[in-house]
C-alpha cells in the first residue's frame, strides 16, 4: 500500500502518451476538440452574459436616485436603484415559491402514480402527456391564463376571499377580474409541472429494487413502502427538480405579463390586483418605451435576477452534492 | 454502358438546374413587372397624370409611435401616387423624433407635444427661419366600461377623476347617479383599469383628469399611471380585455379599439358628450394657439376644460413637425407634397380607416394647407 505512490505517476503519462498516438487521430481528434470547444462554450456565453449585464446596467448602478427619477418616467421619486429593484425581487421570489409550493406535491403524485402504481401501460401514456405540457409555448400558456382561466377561477379566489380572508396570503377582497398572482402562480404551477415530473420519476425508478422488496417483506404496505425506501432514497433527485422548475418558474415573462396587473409593492396579498411585479415582466413591459437610462435600469433588474437564478442552481447543486450517495445518478 | 447512364443522369440535373435558374430568373422578372408598368400605365394615362407628379427619391421621418399605424397608412397611400418616392418613418418616439428632427437628421417629425423652448431655438436654427408644426393625428380616447345592464353611461370630469382615483367604488354612488338621472345603477364594485406601460394614452387622460378632475384628481399629468395597486394591463389590447373580463370594470382605450363595450358620455359645460370623431376634431378648433412660434406652428393648448358645445376632450393630438426652407429642393418638394397629401381629406381617411383617428375639420384643414404650401427651398 505504502509503494504504490510511484507507480501511478508514470502509467498516466504513458497512458495519455499512448492515446495519442494510436486513438487521437482523424476524425477522433476533431471530435475531440469539438466537444472540448462545446464545454468551453457554454462557460463562455456564461462569463459574456455576466458581462454585458454589469457593463449596460452600469450608467444606472452608478447614477444617483434623483438622477434616475429625473430621467426615467417610471422611475418613483425619492427611490434609488435598490428600493426600486427590492420589490420586483421581492415579486418574482413570491411567484416562484408559490408556483413552486402548488407544483412539487403534485408532481411528486404524478411521478409516484406513474412510477409505483399505475399499470405499465398506463404509465407510460400518462408520461407521455405530462412531457407534452412542457412543450406549450409560455405565450400560449398566457394567453390561455388570461382569458381563459381568469375567468373560471374568479369564484373559486372569491370563496378564498372571503372565508380565509384573515390569512394574510388571501386577504380580500378577491379582483375582478382575477389578474392577480395566485392566478399567475397557478399558471406557472402547470409550466413548471412536466419537468419536475419527469425528473421525479426517473428518480423514483432507480430506487433500489432490493429496498423495496425488503420494505414489503417486512409487512409495509405499498403507501409504508414508499414513504420509507421510494421517498428518502429520492429526496435530492426531488430537491434538484424542483430547483429546475424554480429556475423556469423565476425567470417567465410572458405568462406573467399577460395575466398580472402589476404594482410595486411589498404585499402578501395574492387575491388583490396591482400589488406585484416580477423582474422579467416587468423588463418585457417597460422595455419598449425606455430612454437610455431606463434600458440601464432595467437591464440592472436583469442582472438582479441573473444573480438570484445563479443562486439557486447553486443551492441546488450544493444540496444534490451533499446527499450524492442517495441521489439518482448512482 | 455505366458512363453514359452517368452523362444522362448529369445532363438532367444539369437540365434541372438550368430550368430551375430560368424559373427564378422569370420570376424575378414577374414581381418587377407589375411596378414598372403600373407607372408606365398611369404616367401615360392622361387622366391620372395630372395627380402623379414627377416626384422620386426618399423621404425619412421619425418620431411617435402613436403615429406609426397612421403613418404607415399615409407612406402607402402616398407611394401609391408617386411610385418613385420612398417615405420611410421610424417610430422612435416623440423625443428622439424631435432631436432628430432639430440635428437635421430626418426632414420631418411626429410628435406628441409641441416643441419646448430649446427645441424651438435649435428648430429655427435648423430650419433657417420658421418650422412647420401642425396637428395632423387627432386620436380620441375613450372611456370604456362593462355594466351590460347600463347603457348611455354619462361622468362629468370630477365624476371620473374620483373614480379613476379609488374615491369612488360603487357604481351607485351618489356622485355617479347625480349625472345620471333616472337610471337605475347597480351596487357592483368599480374596478378602474389602467395601462401599465407608459404611453401616450395615459398621459392624455391625466391631462384630462387633471385639468377637468379639480380636487378630485390630485397627481400631475404623466405618462405612468400615478395611483398604486390597481388592475391594469400592458397596451390598449390588454386593458380593452380587462375591461371585458370583468364586472363593474371602467378603463381607457384608443377610441377606435373599444369594440363592443360601452362608452361614457363625458360632461362638458352642461352638456354630455359621447364619443365621436367630429366631437373629437372639433376640440382641436375650440382650443387657443400657442403664440409667438412663428408662421409655421399651429401648436395647441388643448383646452380640456372646455364648455364649448359638442366638443370631446379627451384627445391625444399629434404634431408633424417639418421646415418651411430647406436648402435642398428635392427635398423640400417631397415634403410639401407628403404633408399635403396627410392633410387631404384622402389622408385623413385613410388614417382614420387604419388607426381609428378622427378627420381634422375642413376649417384646420384649410389653414394647414396655407403653411404647407408655404414650404420651399431656400
Amino acid at each position: 500500500m505504502t509503494t504504490t505512490a510511484p507507480p501511478p505517476a508514470a502509467p498516466p503519462a504513458a497512458r495519455r502518451r499512448r492515446r495519442r498516438t494510436t486513438s487521437d487521430t482523424g476524425l477522433s481528434r476533431v471530435f475531440r476538440w469539438l466537444s472540448t470547444g462545446a464545454g468551453a462554450l457554454i462557460l463562455l456565453v456564461l462569463a459574456a452574459v455576466a458581462i454585458f449585464l454589469l457593463i449596460e446596467a452600469w450608467p444606472a448602478i452608478s447614477a444617483g436616485g434623483d438622477e434616475l427619477s429625473a430621467r426615467v418616467s417610471w422611475f418613483p421619486e425619492d427611490a434609488n436603484l435598490v428600493t426600486f429593484v427590492g420589490p420586483l425581487v421581492f415579486g418574482t421570489l413570491l411567484a416562484a415559491a408559490l408556483a413552486l409550493a402548488i407544483a412539487t406535491p403534485l408532481a411528486v403524485g404524478i411521478a409516484l402514480f406513474i412510477s409505483h402504481y399505475a399499470p405499465r401501460r398506463l404509465a407510460s401514456a400518462l408520461g407521455y402527456v405530462v412531457d407534452l405540457l412542457a412543450a406549450i409555448p409560455s405565450v400560449v400558456y398566457g394567453l390561455w391564463g388570461a382569458l381563459t382561466f381568469a375567468p373560471l377561477v374568479y369564484p373559486v379566489w372569491d370563496w378564498l376571499a372571503s372565508t380565509l380572508g384573515w390569512f394574510p396570503l388571501f386577504a380580500g377582497p378577491a379582483s375582478q377580474p382575477p389578474r392577480v398572482m395566485l392566478t399567475v402562480a397557478v399558471v406557472l404551477a402547470a409550466m413548471i409541472l412536466p419537468i419536475i415530473t419527469a425528473v421525479c420519476r426517473e428518480v423514483f425508478l432507480q430506487t433500489p429494487r432490493l429496498h423495496e422488496e425488503a420494505a414489503l417483506a417486512l409487512g409495509a404496505t405499498r403507501w409504508e413502502m414508499v414513504r420509507t425506501a421510494v421517498l428518502p432514497f429520492a429526496r435530492s433527485g426531488i430537491v434538484s427538480a424542483s430547483m429546475l422548475g424554480l429556475g423556469r418558474a423565476l425567470g417567465e415573462t410572458m405568462a406573467v405579463l399577460m395575466i398580472l396587473s402589476p404594482g410595486t409593492l411589498y404585499s402578501f396579498a395574492v387575491l388583490q390586483a396591482g400589488q406585484q411585479q416580477t423582474i422579467a415582466a416587468n423588463i418585457a413591459a417597460q422595455y419598449p418605451e425606455a430612454p437610455p437610462l431606463g434600458v440601464s435600469t432595467l437591464i440592472a433588474t436583469g442582472l438582479a435576477l441573473f444573480v438570484i437564478t445563479m443562486a439557486v442552481n447553486m443551492a441546488a447543486r450544493a444540496i444534490v452534492a451533499r446527499r450524492k450517495d442517495f441521489s439518482g445518478a448512482n | 454502358m455505366e458512363r453514359r447512364v452517368k452523362l444522362s443522369r448529369f445532363s438532367r440535373a444539369g437540365s434541372a438546374v438550368v430550368i430551375g435558374a430560368l424559373a427564378l430568373t422569370l420570376a424575378a422578372c414577374g414581381s418587377d413587372d407589375p411596378v414598372g408598368n403600373a407607372t408606365g400605365e398611369s404616367t401615360g394615362d392622361g387622366s391620372t397624370a395630372d395627380t402623379v407628379s414627377d416626384l422620386s427619391g426618399e423621404l425619412n421621418g421619425a418620431g411617435a409611435s402613436s403615429q406609426e399605424a397612421a403613418m404607415n397608412a399615409w407612406r402607402a397611400g402616398f407611394q401609391s401616387l408617386n411610385a418613385d418616392v420612398t417615405v420611410n418613418y421610424d417610430p422612435v418616439g416623440s423625443g428622439g423624433g424631435r432631436t432628430q428632427f432639430v440635428e437635421g437628421g430626418v426632414s420631418f417629425a411626429g410628435s406628441d407635444a409641441a416643441l419646448d423652448e430649446e427645441e424651438f431655438a435649435l428648430a429655427q436654427e435648423r430650419c433657417m427661419g420658421d418650422f412647420v408644426e401642425v396637428p395632423l393625428y387627432v386620436s380620441p380616447i375613450a372611456v370604456i366600461y362593462n355594466l351590460p345592464e347600463v347603457e348611455g353611461l354619462q361622468m362629468s370630469g370630477e365624476t371620473l377623476a374620483g373614480v379613476f382615483n379609488g374615491d369612488i367604488t360603487s357604481w351607485d354612488d351618489p356622485a355617479i347617479a347625480a349625472d345620471n338621472e333616472g337610471v337605475e345603477l347597480p351596487s357592483t364594485r368599480i374596478t378602474p383599469v389602467n395601462r401599465s406601460d407608459e404611453s401616450g394614452t395615459t398621459e392624455n387622460f391625466t391631462e384630462y383628469l387633471a385639468a377637468a378632475g379639480g380636487d378630485a384628481w390630485p397627481h400631475d399629468p404623466s405618462g405612468d399611471w400615478p395611483v398604486q395597486g390597481g388592475q391594469s394591463a400592458q397596451g390598449t389590447s390588454g386593458v380593452v380585455q380587462t375591461v371585458q373580463g370583468g364586472e363593474g370594470t371602467i378603463g381607457y382605450a384608443d377610441a377606435s379599439q373599444a369594440g363592443s363595450l360601452g362608452t361614457v358620455a363625458i360632461g362638458v359645460g352642461e352638456d354630455f358628450v359621447p364619443y365621436s370623431p367630429e366631437a373629437a376634431a372639433a376640440i382641436v378648433d375650440a382650443s387657443p394657439r400657442l403664440e409667438g412660434r412663428g408662421a409655421g406652428s399651429l401648436a395647441l393648448e388643448l383646452d380640456r376644460d372646455t364648455d364649448a358645445e359638442g366638443t370631446y376632450p379627451i384627445v391625444l393630438v399629434s404634431y408633424s413637425l417639418a421646415c418651411l426652407q430647406y436648402a435642398d429642393e428635392a427635398e423640400a418638394e417631397l415634403v410639401k407634397s407628403f404633408l399635403g397629401y396627410v392633410a387631404s381629406e384622402e389622408g385623413q381617411q385613410q388614417s382614420a380607416s387604419a388607426a381609428g383617428s378622427a378627420p381634422i375639420s375642413a376649417e384646420l384643414r384649410g389653414e394647414i394647407e396655407t403653411i404647407v404650401e408655404q414650404i420651399s427651398a431656400s
